[in-house]
């Protein structure tokens, strides 16, 4: 039962991330947003493995957190640099051409 | 004793399962980028913190502990790092963090709704 009320409470937050998401004026707070919205998930994901009795779904929830991370990363790198391709190791307070 | 430990664990959710949501309340509520990376970032370390800890507990001495505490061990490391880059990349466009001050400055220029 406990972990219903848990999956209600990340549903709650969730939607308020979302809402963060559309509303936010800038594009880095979408980012953020998405982010946060993506580590929930990992926790509902751990929660739903808890709740069906399927202890498989803690790899799932691994997983999860470690692709949202690369995405993050990703979709910053995108912002930043304009596209993927360039070198690393750029100035980081350079203009972002 | 494995009444106890449901109490334990139900607990430690209630109180993951609160920060939490106070955490996205402040992604929603805060007036900046800056000042919601707070937000979120209490969302990623407490909330998630006390939530797998309390399904640790439920997890008992099985690989299913183990495998959240990698999941928390990751979040330890990728949470900070996720925010680091975030900030950079906001600053690094231009992007300044709202003070008092600049916020009687710019008022023309953003509406105030977005302010609130």
């Amino acid at each position: 039962m406990m972990f219903a009320a848990a999956t209600a409470a990340l549903v709650v937050a969730m939607l308020l991330a979302l809402v963060r998401a559309l509303l936010g004026p800038t594009v880095y707070d979408r980012v953020l947003a998405v982010n946060s919205f993506g580590t929930k998930t990992v926790l509902m994901i751990a929660v739903l493995g808890f709740l069906a009795g399927r202890p498989d779904f803690m790899d799932i929830a691994l997983l999860y957190a470690l692709i949202n991370f690369i995405g993050t990363l990703a979709v910053l790198k995108f912002f930043r640099y304009g596209d993927m391709a360039r070198p690393g190791g750029r100035p980081t307070a350079g203009e972002g051409d | 004793m494995d009444m106890l430990l449901d109490i334990i664990s139900g607990v430690l959710l209630a109180a993951g399962s609160f920060f939490i949501i106070v955490g996205a309340i402040g992604l929603v509520r805060l007036p900046d980028m800056f000042a919601r990376m707070h937000g979120a970032g209490v969302t990623d370390t407490l909330g998630a913190g006390l939530f797998i800890a309390g399904l640790m507990i439920q997890g008992g001495f099985t690989l299913i502990t183990v495998k959240l505490f990698m999941i928390l061990v990751f979040f330890f490391f990728a949470s900070p790092t996720s925010s680091y880059a975030l900030a950079n990349a906001a600053l690094s466009q231009g992007e300044k963090p709202w003070t008092r001050e600049s916020d009687n400055t710019n008022d023309n220029k953003e509406d105030s709704s977005s302010k609130t």
